[in-house]
């Protein structure tokens, strides 16, 4: 299998704005290519669109809008997941040998039709996600004895970090005090315990090993790759108060990456709501079950920055198709050494935690210098 | 008749293959296991609330029946983990499935 590298990014900030996704998609993919000026464009084989919009043809769209004529492109939707997906799927092209330089961008709008499943019936008549994170939140505080003030650090530390992070939706920090008495939005949820939809891009450029190792002096590997998916339905996860896709798919990357947990300097979880970042870190192995908010409160008040460096979800905010894109763009850039004063010291390792539908799906990558 | 159309006229049935025995959900005219048919299985049938919250409506259940059938249901009064409980009300709104438990 040829190894896989990853060569350029480009990202511009989240925000709020109603654009049409044909300009949303192409900013980031512009800021790649500025920022790039050796890449040979033409030399593009691939394109990928990650994206929940339902504009059609994206992907020749953006190509045509670049001045370039891949071989291969096309778009990927996969709800909350779909930038991971794009890039598990750039690099099949690439280790398989099918394609040698893929470009991937991901844009959403923040009317992002991909906020509701439609087809999950068993949801009832609660289909817009902050009720599964309302019953998550729910089992998860009932199971550990947790207070919604211990879940509020969450909240308080990824928006804090999001200060550092100028491509951040979020301008403000917000104390315990300010999280537990923002707007309730069910018995187990606050305005604040919620990461927002918004509008923004992310792009990112995949190369050969032999064409990473020309065009960039320090590209960063993708060596490992979990990905498991559940079920589609929310009421088919097992547990409520854990992520069984994110152990699967976390074990699976660690392996193929021959990593253990504790090797992972870096990482970015994906904190759709408050309760996911615990949840997350303990399937993935960071922490025993129930102590998830342990380790979070331990970072915060020490000022890590390990765990959500750019502000994760909450802070940075979830314009859907370019998330996990955007975490991936952070993780490269805190091995990269370019995070700036957000910048966890010493990273060589890091992981990217992406899922959808109350994790009935789950990709977890793992970076290296 | 199919699970729609019986959920349409208030009905909640429990679809089960009529080759495997297995029983199919979400809903679907084939058995995901042996991809027989399906038929479905009318009652009372009594649920388990094994998780809740609220909002400014009332309160909002997971449900959970025979082999794992689990539903999101509205409950008017205070739910208890455990309890065990009916659908009182269900149907189809805006392309949705509704269910009210008692």
């Amino acid at each position: 299998m040829n190894k896989v590298g990853i060569v350029a990014t480009g990202i511009t900030p989240f925000t709020m704005d109603d654009k049409k996704i044909e300009s949303v998609l192409l900013e980031s993919t512009k800021e790649l290519l500025k920022n790039n000026p050796s890449i040979p464009k033409n030399e593009i084989d691939s394109v990928i669109v990650s994206t929940n919009n339902n504009s059609k043809y994206l992907s020749p769209i953006l190509s045509e809008m670049i001045g370039i004529k891949p071989k291969i492109a096309h778009s990927i939707e996969n709800l909350c997941n779909s930038g991971t997906n794009s890039i598990v799927s750039g690099y099949s092209y690439i280790a398989s040998g099918l394609a040698d330089l893929v470009l991937i961008s991901g844009a959403e709008r923040y009317d992002s039709p991909g906020q509701i499943l439609d087809w999950d019936n068993s949801r009832g008549a609660f289909k817009h996600p902050i009720f599964w994170a309302s019953i998550f939140t729910s089992a998860y505080k009932r199971e550990f004895s947790i207070k919604d003030e211990d879940l509020a650090i969450i909240s308080v530390k990824n928006h804090k970090h999001a200060q550092k992070n100028p491509n951040a939706l979020s301008k403000k920090t917000y104390s315990i005090n300010d999280v537990i008495n923002s707007k309730a939005i069910t018995g187990d949820l606050k305005l604040l315990d919620c990461s927002r939809s918004c509008t923004g891009s992310a792009s990112i450029l995949l190369a050969s090993e032999k064409i990473a190792k020309e065009i960039s002096d320090n590209p960063v590997w993708i060596t490992g790759i979990g990905q498991k998916t559940i079920s589609a339905g929310f009421t088919k996860n097992d547990s409520l108060s854990s992520m069984e896709s994110t152990k699967i798919s976390s074990k699976n990357a660690l392996k193929m990456a021959q990593k253990e947990i504790e090797q992972i300097d870096v990482a970015e979880i994906h904190d759709a709501f408050s309760v996911c970042e615990p949840m997350a870190l303990e399937s993935i192995g960071f922490t025993n079950s129930g102590n998830g908010l342990k380790f979070a409160k331990e970072l915060h008040e020490s000022d890590n920055f390990k765990i959500n460096p750019r502000g994760g979800l909450i802070g940075s905010g979830h314009p859907l198709g370019a998330t996990g894109i955007a975490q991936t763009i952070e993780i490269v850039q805190q091995l990269q050494s370019k995070a700036h004063n957000r910048q966890v010291e010493n990273a060589k390792t890091g992981l990217v935690h992406n899922m959808s539908a109350a994790a009935t799906s789950s990709t977890v990558l793992v970076l290296e210098t | 008749m199919s699970f729609e159309s019986e959920l349409s006229n208030g009905n909640f049935c429990i679809p089960k293959c009529t080759n495997c025995t297995k029983i199919v959900w979400p809903p679907s005219e084939f058995c995901d296991g042996c991809y027989g048919i399906v038929s479905l299985l009318k009652g009372n049938f009594e649920g388990e609330i094994i998780e809740f919250s609220q909002d400014s409506h009332g309160y909002f259940c997971m449900v959970e029946f025979v082999e794992k059938i689990r539903i999101m249901a509205r409950k008017k009064e205070q739910p208890q983990i455990g309890q065990i409980v009916k659908i009182s009300t269900c149907g189809i709104k805006d392309e949705s499935y509704f269910f009210e438990i008692i």
